[in-house]
Parts: structure tokens; sequence; C-alpha cells
């Protein structure tokens, strides 16, 4: 069995983990969007844990934003990050953490989840991901069918993961709406939601709505259908969106009110740029007719999801200013998915379209460090040669932009999220594993000594003896 | 003058005709790698020499013969060929289509006899893919269809345009499936599923010491058809071994009592609670084929871990690694690596892909290892081979080098310079 590689420091005793969730310390908020159009019905009670001053010294520091600072230090103070460099000064009562030859990167990112909509163990009865009984379902909202208690947040917590973006399924052509969660345990939901992260809207291009909806003999029957539903969706939220402009413009007398419509609430939300577009699109034409349908409708696709042939048009994607989020490897389980390339992550980032690796995965969500690994040994291979301190990016900063918390989170620097991995080693070995995870400031996983708790309530008691 | 073009021609016919042979024929000499034989311990600077398509030597001190090719390794790892045990390579083209596919029977009299051979197809996109990634050989596997026995699997190597010429043994194994999976296929429920298929390996055996009665249209009735007793046959007499796929530590037990009551090579698949009766499958002497990259809970996994692989290994279980992938069996060291991650030895990883796995399915006289008189299986890697950031750079299948054209390839080339390209 391994044997830890390091010391870990403290200059005050061990703080039992995970008990209150405390300060109400002022964090970095975001531009709150969530829900502006109507408010949030569903607040994050979102507190961070209980935490002490860190300082982590003497690392392989990977900013997040493309720096690398050898025997470099992390100051995490009040639930954020307050210096990054070298030869910092532990404040009075600070723990220490010797990082020695270990690595800490920004908290790990995933954009494209469905942990808690389609948890383990998957069975049927807890199958909340697809809402397949209409195309067009944007009045669907992922976080209503979240159960905290996946066992998949807490293994994922120890793939350094420290926010995620769940999304509905792909099989509508309006899937509802996708949310951003703090990777912590949590009773409800509401206690995981990422405070002033917008929501996303999940699109879907391609096979699955045609296949799914064309099955049941109606429309979309083909990706004529597919893109004439978009467009459908959309005239009806301008109007929708115009109903309530004019009313507010006109007074907002109560007896005038336009009646509230759930489905077009969410896509007049994207109008107005307060819920961001997550777009399940494989195929690179498909990408670019979807990019036309935004342009016609005047909203901005804030991420492609899968986009398997992105690289056929990463120019397109950078100069629209669209984030790529691909796996590093997934290809040929469909057409659509056919000419998938290993390099693919590796040509968008070269070209400089924002790249994020993302997992679609309760198992590649534990590993998106080796899934970019596979990205950066392939592209070596044709001598594009991307450095560590940048390929971090497509799992953190990228990633982060892509889901719209890039302000408060996704990289190592002052007045940001203390969301921070310290990894056993260089987080591309496959040997290297997440050791210490904090999420705003609060040690939430400590692989020396996990908590119970983060793997919820459901794998209690349901073996006997040690288990994990 | 005309003599000498037909001369000539007849020259570049027989290259042609022989190509692959006249690679066969140079010697070629790895040099200078860091070897990893398997069978023996690690060489640094070690020589590789391969002649004939076969392994001649392997050590520190082989002389190289003149006019050999010779590749320098030095800084690159040397190692086997790995070998993939449980895979749809060649049979699958599309997995969400039904065309290009041809794992799964669903006729309940082609169950044990079902045969993967007849769907293979040589020239599938993803057995490049899979081998430019350093995987030289695989078991492809049917999946099971209505029957709990999904048919006969082979083992081939990864190269080759004809299927004869890429399948070393045939069958090379009957696979089924027990637990969940076998109580959904055996009316619902798993006391149902051990039964049927007990029946049926007892009708195996009574058939084939009754077999003239059988054709007399005498003898006791069967619950397979004939094709399928046959299929079964070796299986009883212990020639070809029975592959189950189960989770469930009490499945697994199951799967042990059945094998001790009907007798049977037994290898276990999945196996994901197996480090909760290690003890018990090591006693059997039973193989195990596991996937190192799984550890969520399933109701019949609720124990899935990564040490699953590690603890197994330790109680002294036959440890084989398995991506049971297809479009992605290249990851097979991913598997590896995060075993070695959570407790496995690196030596132990990777015997779990190379010479374990030619073990268990009868072909380590043949690969496995590199050794004299093996066929020569073997890949250059850019460094540690379970690390990701690491390349196969160049791979032998019995003894030929493999082109690194893949239609993934072909893709990045296209589109690597985009302004080649016509406009967006």
């Amino acid at each position: 069995m391994l044997i830890p590689l390091f010391l870990v420091v403290f200059s005050l005793a061990l703080p039992t983990m995970l008990h209150a969730q405390a300060s109400e310390a002022s964090h970095g908020e975001l531009r709150s969007l969530a829900g502006a159009f109507v408010g949030d019905p569903f607040p994050s009670t979102y507190r961070p844990f209980s935490s002490q001053t860190v300082l982590i010294r003497n690392g392989v520091v990977l900013t997040g934003t493309g720096e690398r600072i050898d025997g470099g230090d992390v100051l995490l103070e009040d639930g954020r990050i307050s210096a990054v460099g070298s030869g910092l000064q532990a404040p009075a009562g600070a723990r220490v953490v010797e990082a020695e030859r270990r690595w800490i990167t920004p908290g790990v990112i995933d954009t494209h989840s469905h942990l808690g909509v389609y948890p383990s163990p998957g069975i049927a009865a807890v199958s909340d991901g697809n809402e397949m009984i209409n195309p067009n379902t944007a009045e669907v909202w992922a976080e209503h069918a979240i159960w905290p208690h996946d066992p998949g947040f807490g293994h994922a917590l120890a793939g350094g993961v420290t926010s995620l973006h769940i999304l509905p399924g792909s099989a509508n052509l309006f899937g509802g709406r996708g949310v951003t969660v703090k990777n912590v345990p949590a009773r409800t939901y509401q206690g995981m939601k990422f405070p002033g992260a917008p929501h996303g809207l999940k699109m879907a291009c391609g096979e699955n709505p045609k296949r799914v909806y064309g099955g049941m003999n109606r429309a979309p029957f083909t990706r004529m259908g597919n893109v004439a539903g978009y467009r459908a969706g959309w005239i009806a939220a301008q109007r929708y969106l115009d109903d309530w402009n004019r009313w507010e413009s006109e007074g907002s007398q109560p007896e005038d009110r336009p009646e509230r419509n759930l489905q077009l609430e969410t896509l007049a939300g994207v109008l107005r740029g307060e819920i961001l577009i997550q777009n399940h699109c494989y195929r690179a034409d498909e990408m670019a007719i979807m990019m036309d349908v935004a342009q016609e409708f005047g909203y901005q696709i804030s991420s492609f999801h899968h986009a398997v042939e992105a690289y056929k048009i990463r120019d397109l994607l950078r100069d629209g200013e669209i984030c790529a989020s691909v796996w590093a490897d997934w290809w040929g389980f469909k057409l659509e998915a056919y000419d998938g390339i290993l390099e693919n992550a590796a040509l968008l980032h070269e070209a400089g379209a924002c790249t994020v690796v993302h997992s679609d995965d309760g198992h590649g969500i534990q590993r998106l460090n080796q899934e970019s690994a596979k990205v950066m040994g392939a592209a070596a291979g044709h001598g594009i040669h991307i450095p560590e301190e940048e390929a971090i990016s497509w799992i953190t900063s990228n990633a982060a932009r892509a889901i719209g918390i890039q302000e408060v989170t996704g990289s190592l620097e002052p007045g940001k999220n203390a969301d921070v991995v310290v990894w056993s080693g260089n987080p591309f070995s496959v040997y290297s594993k997440a050791e210490l995870v904090f999420v705003d400031g609060a040690l939430l996983y400590d692989r020396e000594n996990p908590d119970p708790l983060i793997f919820g309530d459901f794998m209690l008691g349901i073996l006997p003896g040690e288990v994990r | 003058m005309r003599n000498s073009i037909w001369v000539s021609l007849g020259v570049f016919a027989g290259l042609l005709l022989v190509g692959p042979e006249s690679a066969v024929a140079q010697s070629v000499a790895i040099v200078g790698g860091d070897v990893h034989p398997v069978s023996g311990p690690p060489i640094p600077g070690g020589t590789v020499l391969i002649q004939d398509g076969l392994i001649r030597a392997v050590g520190a001190n082989v002389s190289v013969p003149s006019g050999a090719r010779i590749i320098d390794a030095t800084g690159k790892v040397v190692t086997p060929g790995f070998l993939e045990s449980m895979t749809q390579l060649g049979v699958v083209e599309l997995g969400g289509e039904a065309g290009p596919r041809d794992v799964t029977s669903e006729d309940d009299r082609i169950t044990a006899s079902f045969n993967v051979l007849e769907g293979i197809n040589p020239f599938a996109t993803a057995i490049p893919v899979t081998r430019v990634a350093g995987v030289t050989r695989v078991v492809v596997a049917p999946a099971p269809g209505g029957s709990i026995l999904a048919g006969e699997g082979v083992f081939m190597a990864l190269e080759g345009s004809r299927v004869d010429e890429m399948v070393d043994v045939n069958p090379v194994a009957v696979f089924g499936v027990l637990g969940e999976g076998g109580s959904a296929r055996a009316g619902g429920a798993r006391g149902a599923a051990v039964q049927r298929l007990r029946e049926a390996l007892e009708d195996a055996r009574h058939y084939s010491s009754s077999r003239e009665a059988y054709e007399a249209g005498e003898g006791r009735e069967y619950t397979l058809s004939r094709s399928d007793l046959e299929a079964l046959v070796p299986v009883v007499e212990g020639t070809v071994p029975l592959v189950l796929t189960v989770h469930r530590a009490s499945d697994i037990l199951g799967a042990l009592r059945l094998q001790d009551a009907v007798g049977f090579r037994l290898v276990l698949a999945g196996v994901r609670e197996g480090w909760m009766v290690a003890q018990e499958i090591a006693a059997a002497g039973v193989p195990v084929l596991v996937d190192g990259l799984t550890n969520l809970p399933a109701f019949e996994s609720l124990g899935n871990r990564y040490e699953n692989a590690a603890l197994l290994s330790a109680a002294g279980v036959e440890l084989v690694l398995s991506s049971f992938d297809t479009n992605n069996a290249r990851n097979l060291r991913q598997g590896a690596g995060n075993a070695v991650s959570y407790g496995l030895s690196w030596d132990d990883a990777l015997r779990a892909v190379t010479l374990t796995p030619a073990q268990v399915w009868g072909v380590h006289e043949r690969v496995g290892s590199l050794e004299a008189g093996k066929e020569a299986d073997v890949v250059i890697w850019s460094a540690d081979p379970l690390e990701l950031t690491s390349r196969a750079e160049m791979v032998f299948i019995r003894g030929v080098e493999v082109s690194s054209q893949t239609r993934q390839r072909e893709l990045f080339l296209r589109y690597r310079d985009l302004n080649r390209l016509p406009p967006g």
C-alpha cells in the first residue's frame, strides 16, 4: 500500500471536520444573475464550512491562470485565497501544510455532471435526468432531482472536484435548467447550491432528440425538425419577454401582469443574459448551425458540450468566444461521435479557444486530471507540448468561465474562493491523488482521514466492517 | 529490356504478395531500452531481438546480427504487447447502431454456440486505434442476449486483413452471466439463473456420452439445442473455460459452488465485490478479470472499490485487468495505473495485462512476455506505459511493425492546419 509522502504540520490541533457550517465570512459574491428575471424561489442556503487560516507551503503551484510557481505558497484566510507566491509568512495561529513535493492547484470544476440526478446506485427509482415527454422541457430544473446523498459526490471530492454543473440529460431540444453546486455534503441540494452562480439551460443537438421523439413518430424526427424546434422555442420566448418588458415599461400594474409560464421564463432568462446556454452538440457543422440560431435570437452560447468535432471549427469557437467542454477520448459509440480524436482539446487549446475537459460521468469526474493527461500525451506525440500550468486551466479556470463562476473561483488568485487541492504529486500523473481538498477554505477531504459524511447517507451501515 | 521489365514487375508483385513476410524476415534489434520481459526481472539497457516474427533473444548482452534493423530505445520502456481480455473489438463499429454490431444473439436456440467469429470485421476502425496504443491481442467476447449463456469468444491478434489469420484460439471461452444479469435472463431470480446454468452443464455432460442415443432420437430430453450442447461439451470436459460475469460477493460464492458441484474451468469477470471473498476465490484457484477504474456502488456491487485489484492480488488470486471496453480498450493501461495507485505493485499490474491473461487464455507459450521463442508482440513506450502522458511509440505484432495509421490519425492530420481546408 502507498505510504504518504509528506508530513502535515499543524500549528493548531486538527479541527474536527465538517461539523458546523460556520462563518458568515463575506465571500466573493457573484454579481447575482440567478433567477433575476423572477428571483430564485429555491435560494442557496450554502454556508462555508468552518475553516482556519492555512498556509500551504513550498509546493509546485499551478495557479490556473497559466503560471507555475516552484516552491510556491498559497495562503487561505477567511475562506478566500489571500496570497499566492514564494516565502509567504504564516500568520499567527495559522495551520501550516508543508507541501514539499506535492502540487497545489485550484479546485477541479466539472462543467458537465449528472451526479445527483443519475446517482449511484443507478436504478430507475433515482433515474431523474431526462424529462422525456416533450422536446421542449425548458420548465424543468435539474436541481429539483438532485439527491444530495449520491455517493458519487464524495468520490468526486476525492478526485479534487470542488464545484460542478449538474445538467438535465440530452433527450430534449431544451432539456431544462442546470445548476452549479459546491461539492459539499448537505442535507438539501440548496445547501450545495453555488451562491450567485447563473443557471444553465441545457440544449441538445443531433441524434438524441430526433431518436427519442422520431421513435415516437413525432417531431423532431430529423435534424431539420431539431432546428425548427429551437427556433419555435425562441420565437415564443421573444414574445413572452416582450410582453413582460411592455408590462414593466407600462408601470407594472398588477391587473395587467402577464401570466407566468415556466418554460418561457427559462428561455426568456437566456435572452436577457441571465441563464447560460450549455449546448450538447457533437458535430462541427451542427455547432455552426447552433451559432447561427444564437445569432438570430441574440443570445450567447456559453459552452458546447461533448463537441467531439470541435477541433474542426476551433477558429469559429475561438472567434465566437464559446467554450468547448470535451472528453479526452470518448468516440465511436454513435455516428456523431465517430470523428472523436485524442487531440481535440489540444488543438482547441493551441488555437486559443476556451478549452474544457468535462466528464459527463460519475467515474470520469473523479479523474479529470488523468483525462487531461491523455490529451497532453497524445499532443506531445505530434510535437504539441502543453505544459501542466496551461493544461490545468481545462479543468479549473476555463471550466469556471464556461459556467459563469470565473469571477470567484477557478484560479489561485487573491480574493477568490479558497477552493484548493493539494495533490500527492504532479496531478497529471496516474499515480497522483488529491490528498487535501479545500472548499471555501474548509478542509472537506483529507485522504488520510476522510469524513464518511461526504459519501452521503446511502452508504451508511450497508456493508459490514470498514468499507472504504 | 522487355524481359527486365517483366522481371521487375515480377519482383514487385512478389514483394506485394509477401509484403508482411518480407518485413518478418528482417531482423529487428530494439536496443538500449528499459526492458520489462515480465517473465523475468527488468533489464535496463536491454536488447530485444526479433526475427521471423518471433523473439529470438532478450537480455543485456545480446549479439545483434549484421543487417538487422536497429531501433534505439534509449530512455524508453519496452514491454510485451498488452492483452485485453474482454472486449467487442471487431464486432462493433458503432455501439448505437444495430447494423455494424454483432455481439449478441437473441436466438434461444443459439446461445452457448453463438460464436463472435463470423461477425468480426478485420477493418473495424477501433482495431488500429487500439493496437497503436500498445494493445496487441484481445479476447473478443459476446454480450449476453436473451440467455444467461452469451456464446463463444475468440482470442486474436489485432493485426491482419482476414479473420482466420488474426484468430489464435477459437473458441477461447464460453461466456455467461449470473447475478442481476443472470436473474434478468432466467425469469427474474438469481436461483433460477444458477439452476439453468447447472442444468445446461449437466445436459452437456450427459449428451457428451450419449451422442449416439441422441442421433437415434432416444435418450432423455435436453434443455438446449444440439448446437448449444456441442458448445458446452468442451466446457464440461475442462478444455474451454466458462467466463461468468458476477459482482456480488454472494454471487461469486454461488459461482464457486456451481463449479465445485459440476466441475468446469471457471473464470470470473467483473467481481466488484471480489475483495470481500478473496480468500475463497484464491482457494478455488479461479482467475478473475477486474476493471481498475470502477468504484461507484450498484445494488449488486455495493462494495465496489478501487482497491479491489490490489486486495485480490494480495490474497493470491490470479489477477487479470480488463477495460471491458471496445472503442477505448486502449484505456486498459489507465486501469492498470489506477490499480497501482490503489495498492497493486507496478510489476503485478504489468503482469495483469500481459502474462497472466496469456496464462488464463492458454496462450502463454506464444505471447504475454518477452522471451525467446515467443511471438514478437513488443511495444516501445515513450516512458512508463501506465502513465497517460506516455505513448506507445512503436508496436510490433508477430514481429511486424504496426502502421501508425488510424482513422483518428487521418482526421488529426487533415485538420492539423485549418488554412488548407474549405471555409467554415
